[in-house]
């Protein structure tokens, strides 16, 4: 288990190379930031020494040579548009993603995986019927479209939410959290919505199929033939099978919560990661986009190994086999 | 459960404490924009937004009025004394935020600063060749040759304390290797609003400095000042709506109509200063991108003429602009000194003698040319842009248009690579004065010059102009200089001017404000009713 986390760590450094390395490559082709940087009055000369400076002139395997070794130091260097360490800028606006995006996998999985157990079990009901037809809108509408309507409702039309923003936020050392205010309770609430629609309605649907599936298994036949109870069945043996891939489908998800995060997070002016990515990049600003997609990448590991690990948790069959092959 | 609940209703009951701690009687100013002010080092940054933002908080000797008139800040009165001296006098009195008093060091240390490798606020003092204190209430300013429009220079030129800044090690404006100048984040300076909480790309509180110099000619009205910054159009448009922000400050074209006509907001608009045009290669020797081989047929004035007549500007102004914007004949607009109405005349949308000049030209069908536009840049440039290639469509020229986001746009198009053939700018004189367009766009490129006549147009006749206007003193007799130059640069077809769009702000009905031409934003003048 141990040496299984370690290699799959190694290899994430691996990951984090080529995802550094194919950013690199793209940044040729995202355009010059010095005329980002510097006013229209600067000179030729000016702007040549600070191209020369921020290393601009050079092949991008050299820059990325370089981005590699500072960051192995620790230094992601100075972002463009802000002149502050991009380190620095990283911490403070990743909380705000992380919270919104646990807040809305939270969501999915607390509204999605009961709206799919009941419309697994009750297949024909008007109720399940009326899910599914409501979660096919949830699936087609794109992202920044609701986010746009749910603002022009709650907050322009009936004034109850705020239509941007964090709201006030309380620090606990590093971490900023807006959990802990009337204000930023009320803020997170449509933008979590927006981001957790599209997961609600695929993990409803996972869900729902599998139920399916399972219930016309046998060995739910001979349950139900034992006389275990409904309640039994249903969630004692059926639930527990369908997990596996619902476990599979909603770790990968909160890699791409994090990464779509980027579409809601701009709609909302949400401060996290995403609207700084889509700053940066109308900027130009190079430390700043090839920092983060590192990190994404690196988050992508990491859940792609708690999935696996969890896998050993719910299915006995894997961790007898680990075992046995040990033993051989 | 219950202790899900009882952790909501702690939380909630936390939230209102924080609140109601944080609210007051303070009557609060709520403004956004899509950009934020990336910096609160007055030096570092001449981008026109960053720029008007700090100077609420530092200010400049000599600032302008909400009419563009200079008038004194800092300094109480300038005058040149000799054709290579600016004298001024220094107000006295003015206290910096943190209470230290405003003296000539400071002044003399603050235009060094400003001048500094790593600042980029005023490479327009490089003829400032030493700053002077004469006693302690007078400096001069000194210079190689005549340098008539330093007063404009100044007014970006922001003044910091001197002792703030050895505190702080941040006696220059250069970012080191890895690390965060203080002043980035930190401010201190002279004026009406004091710098209290920033959180880059968040938000941005001031307050009311009760102290200034200037309270009592006019008092501030906003207690506090909180700035957000909202990059979404639709979404800073709704929270304008919603009443969660009193002001906003780019707003997006198509949503002017709507505010307007919501009762309660109020749309403020004006002619910007800020000039749309066309330009075209005229110094290779082949086009990068066009049909035509061998030879430039933008070399060729007939053809710059023919494209300036294909162009139907009314018809841009009215449809694409909807009315937002003053077509031009004149690549300055109203406000700039040097601004000639009588020349600001376009010539009229004629394509069928555009289609003849062609002909002549030896284009009788036209042909193709490479067109750059930026899509994110000014008020509907991709549009404008559209509208062109189909204006020139009709000469049977074929114009391949290549819109693209501002940051590769400007590397393609601006210097050193000036990789195109056609393309469309925009251009605001930062001193208000037509010298420097004409210097910028019109004169033949070197070091200095040039810098965005990106099509590279070279005229000795009108560099030997340049030059005069440069250094002539004399206010009346450099305004004819600039007249015979921008009649020059109308006449030759150098560019093609097209319109100066409007600055549109928004507004709850309450607030009263200046808008100025600069599209600067001096929050002195709001008024919360």
């Amino acid at each position: 288990m141990v040496a299984f986390t370690i290699q799959r760590l190694l290899q994430s450094v691996l990951v984090m190379l080529t995802v550094a390395l194919i950013a690199f490559a793209l940044f040729n082709y995202v355009g010059d930031p010095i005329s980002n940087i510097v006013g229209q009055d600067t000179t030729l000369a000016d702007r040549d020494h600070l191209r020369a400076e921020l290393g601009l002139n050079d092949s991008f395997i050299a820059q990325f040579a370089r981005f590699v070794s500072h960051a192995a130091q620790g230094n992601f260097g100075l972002s463009y548009q802000q002149a502050r360490p991009v380190s620095q800028i990283i911490l403070e606006k990743m909380p705000a993603t992380l919270e919104l995006s646990f807040t809305a996998a939270l969501l999915a999985l607390i509204v999605g995986v009961p709206m799919g157990i009941y419309a697994g079990l009750h297949r024909h009901s008007w109720v399940s019927q009326t899910m599914l037809t409501v979660s096919l809108i949830g699936v087609s509408l794109p992202t920044f479209l609701i986010g746009i309507l749910l603002i022009l409702i709650f907050a322009v039309v009936l004034g109850w939410l705020p239509s941007f923003g964090r709201g006030a936020v309380v620090h606990i050392g590093w971490w900023t959290t807006g959990l802990l205010t009337a204000e930023g309770l009320r803020a997170i609430i449509l933008p979590a919505i927006t981001l957790a629609l599209f997961q609600m309605t695929l993990i409803m649907r996972l869900v729902r199929a599998e139920m399916i599936e399972v219930l016309r298994t046998d060995y739910i036949k001979f349950a139900r033939a034992r006389g275990l109870t409904s309640r039994a069945i249903n969630f004692g043996h059926a639930l527990k099978n369908t997990l596996v891939p619902v476990i599979t489908i909603t770790g990968l998800q909160l890699g791409s919560i994090i990464a779509f995060a980027v579409i809601t997070e701009t709609v909302f002016q949400w401060p996290g990661m995403g609207l700084m990515f889509i700053q940066a990049v109308s900027f130009a600003d190079i430390p700043v986009m090839a920092t983060y997609l590192v990190l994404v990448g690196f988050f992508f590991v990491v859940i792609n190994l708690v999935v696996d690990l969890l896998y050993y948790v719910v299915d006995p069959r894997l961790r007898i086999e680990r075992e046995a092959s040990a033993n051989v | 459960m219950t202790k899900v609940s009882a952790w909501l209703s702690l939380s909630v009951a936390l939230g209102l404490l924080v609140l109601g701690a944080a609210s007051g009687e303070a009557k609060t100013f709520r403004w956004a924009n899509d950009g934020d002010p990336t910096t609160m080092d007055p030096h570092a940054r001449s981008d026109g937004f960053v720029t008007s933002f700090d100077m609420n908080i530092y200010e400049p000797l000599i600032r302008r009025d909400r009419n563009l008139k200079l008038e004194p800040a800092l300094a109480t009165e300038w005058a040149s004394i000799n054709p290579t001296t600016w004298r001024i006098k220094l107000r006295q009195g003015v206290k910096f935020h943190d209470g230290t008093p405003l003296t000539v060091e400071d002044v003399v240390f603050s235009i060094q600063r400003a001048r500094d490798a790593g600042a980029d606020a005023t490479s327009q003092l490089a003829p400032v060749k030493e700053v002077k204190p004469i006693d302690d209430r007078t400096i001069d300013f000194i210079s190689d040759g005549p340098v008539p429009i330093l007063p404009n220079y100044l007014v970006s030129a922001a003044i910091m304390s001197k002792a703030w800044c050895d505190a702080h090690n941040t006696t220059s404006a250069a970012n080191h290797e890895g690390i965060e100048n203080y002043a980035t984040r930190n401010a201190n300076g002279t004026g009406p609003f004091i710098l209290k909480d920033r959180q880059p790309g968040v938000r941005t509180t001031l307050v009311r400095n009760p102290d200034w110099w200037g309270i009592k000619d006019q008092p501030i009205d906003p207690d506090e000042i909180v700035f957000t910054r909202i990059d979404n159009a639709a979404t800073r448009v709704a929270a304008l709506l919603s009443g969660e922000l009193d002001m906003v400050y780019n707003v997006p074209p198509q949503d002017i109509e709507r505010i307007r006509k919501t009762a309660g907001f109020k749309i403020w608009q004006a002619p910007e200063l800020r000039t749309i045009f066309l330009g075209m290669d005229q110094s290779r020797d082949e086009l990068l991108e066009s049909s035509v081989k061998g030879k430039n047929p933008f070399k060729d004035k007939r053809v710059r003429q023919a494209f300036y007549l294909a162009v139907d500007e009314d018809a841009i102004a009215s449809k694409v602009m909807r009315g937002l914007a003053h077509p031009t004949g004149l690549m300055v607009g109203p406000g700039v000194n040097g601004y000639d109405a009588t020349l600001d005349k376009r010539f009229p949308y004629d394509p069928r003698a555009a289609k003849k000049l062609l002909g002549e030209a030896g284009y009788p069908d036209g042909f193709e040319v490479g067109f750059d536009c930026p899509n994110d840049r000014y008020v509907n440039d991709q549009v404008i842009c559209q509208a062109v290639v189909a204006m020139l469509a009709k000469i049977g020229v074929k114009a391949n248009l290549l819109a693209q986001t501002k940051a590769k746009y400007f590397g393609k198009i601006n210097a050193p690579r000036f990789e195109t053939s056609f393309y469309l700018l925009g251009w605001t004189p930062g001193p208000i004065d037509a010298l420097n367009m004409l210097q910028n766009l019109t004169a033949t490129r070197t070091d200095t010059d040039g810098i965005y006549n990106n099509g590279g147009y070279s005229n000795p006749h009108l560099d030997k102009l340049i030059k005069k206007i440069q250094v002539e003193l004399d206010a009346e007799k450099r305004n004819e200089l600039i007249s015979e130059a921008l009649t020059i640069v109308k006449d030759d077809y150098v560019y093609i001017p097209l319109h100066q769009q409007m600055v549109v702000w928004a507004s709850r009905d309450n607030v009263d404000l200046a808008q100025y031409a600069t599209n600067d934003f001096p929050w002195r003048y709001v008024k919360l009713k």
